[in-house]
């Protein structure tokens, strides 16, 4: 069985470090989804040829082997180096933020364009219809896709494990190989997942049931285990479902 | 900056065999989940509790929990249990498990576009629930869903690589072997670039497919 000493010197830091680099790459994720987002409703084709191709190129990538990638491939070529942590947020991130920039496209796409109108006619410019018309309308639509692709971000993370960053699934497959024990220690993996999906998911439901009462929408009643997730976050991801 | 195209060139016969087990993997992984996906929505609809209850926790449990985890679970524990199975067999059964449980979302979906009336005409016709399924709402459901389930070819490709986790010489595993041996790293990025090479034509076809079936 697990040893308590197991448990303190690696297990628990390899939680903290999942914990880490899920918020670390998910803020990472939104910083880049906004701009690109706005950016792909632009009027100037090139502006939108330029942010799509951001979008079209991560999508078709594989995470993991983008990883690999800026993990093995930039240093060497690139005369430098970092911490295996810092590749890892960074591929996580880059990858996400495309998923996300998307969301975000679509949800701007969603907001009417009498809205855009009105605010021209009040003489806004284009950052201030941003910042005070169509952002505040199109966030609540944009909070239940984020919170399919933060689950899929979540599980994204355990990729870092085989850059040898030590996060929990780093752990578990050390105690594999020193202590010759698997089956409790995967199955303690599973359900520790399970359980920061389920956290996760709880709390982007408060924040979308908060986003909706902010601008008078009546949120829908949820139950507490029902319909975890409705869509799957890869549907938005490849643009059929998730955001309209 | 330094690169060297010999590797390259090099590293190209062991790519292909890659790309051969990327294939295999990719097309049994696809037979599993489109069937046993299928599964999964017909069984979420039974009106029997026993049944429904387990499936959805079974099935919200497997997607709530990263693939790389199972692959070391179906690799490492269930031999304790029962088979062992190749890296390959593995990464089939992984994918194919794992995506069910996604393409049992875009069935569903589909067999709630059916419209009710439907199903009232197959009780009219007296048709037995089984005949009711298989004439009736599978064909019309599945014809809808045809595009989305084919977004997920496309993730199972992208996700693949995944398996060179547990010793599977895929793409990713063949570079990371020839990496390894030969202490270079220009073998990423060939596998970086076919996977843009296989994966954007392939969703550029798959939304003009949409396009033709969807309206």
């Amino acid at each position: 069985m697990m040893s308590s000493e197991f448990f303190g010197n690696w297990f628990l830091p390899g939680v903290w470090i999942t914990v880490q680099v899920t918020l670390l790459s998910a803020a990472l994720a939104f910083v880049i989804a906004f701009p690109i987002g706005v950016l792909r409703t632009s009027r100037l084709w090139i502006v939108r040829f330029l942010a799509g191709a951001y979008f079209e190129i991560f999508r078709s990538t594989s995470s993991l082997v983008f990883m690999f990638w800026i993990a093995f491939t930039v240093p060497p070529v690139f005369n430098i180096s970092f911490q295996p942590m810092f590749a890892g947020v960074l591929a996580l991130g880059i990858t996400y933020g495309a998923y996300a920039s998307e969301i975000v496209r679509g949800a701007l796409a969603a907001v009417p364009p009498a809205q855009r109108e009105a605010g021209i006619a009040l003489n806004f410019t284009p950052l201030q219809r941003l910042r005070r018309i169509e952002l505040p309308q199109a966030w609540p639509e944009m909070i239940p896709p984020f919170n399919n692709l933060l689950i899929e971000l979540l599980k994204g993370t355990s990729l870092v494990s085989l850059i040898a960053v030590g996060d929990m699934t780093f752990a578990g497959d050390l105690l594999r190989l020193v202590k010759n024990e698997s089956a409790p220690i995967y199955t303690l993996l599973l359900a520790l997942y399970f359980v920061f999906a389920f956290i996760l998911t709880r709390g982007m439901r408060l924040l979308e049931r908060h986003a909706k009462k902010r601008i008078g929408q009546t949120p829908e009643k949820t139950s507490l285990f029902g319909g975890m997730r409705s869509k799957s976050a890869i549907d938005a991801v490849t643009g059929t479902g998730g955001a309209k | 900056m330094n690169w060297n195209w010999s590797h390259v060139d090099d590293f190209m016969p062991l790519f292909w065999d890659g790309v051969e087990l990327t294939l295999k993997a990719l097309l049994f992984g696809t037979l599993i989940a489109f069937s046993l996906g299928l599964v999964w929505a017909v069984a979420q609809r039974s009106e029997k509790k026993w049944i429904r209850w387990p499936v959805t926790v079974v099935t919200e449990f497997i997607r709530s929990t990263p693939l790389l985890v199972q692959l070391f679970f179906l690799f490492y524990v269930v031999p304790e249990w029962g088979p062992s199975m190749s890296p390959l067999t593995t990464g089939i059964v992984g994918l194919g498990l794992h995506y069910s449980t996604y393409t049992s979302e875009v069935y569903r979906a589909g067999i709630e576009g059916v419209p009710a009336g439907q199903w009232e005409a197959a009780t009219a016709l007296s048709l037995s629930k089984r005949r009711t399924w298989t004439a009736v709402i599978l064909p019309q459901a599945v014809r809808r869903v045809i595009p989305a389930l084919g977004n997920y070819v496309i993730i199972m490709l992208k996700e693949s690589p995944q398996m060179a986790a547990i010793g599977a010489l895929d793409m990713l595993g063949q570079a990371q072997g020839y990496s390894q041996a030969t202490f270079t790293y220009e073998a990423i990025s060939v596998v970086g670039v076919a996977f843009i090479v296989i994966a954007y034509p392939a969703s550029v076809l798959l939304r003009v497919l949409e396009r033709r079936l969807v309206r």
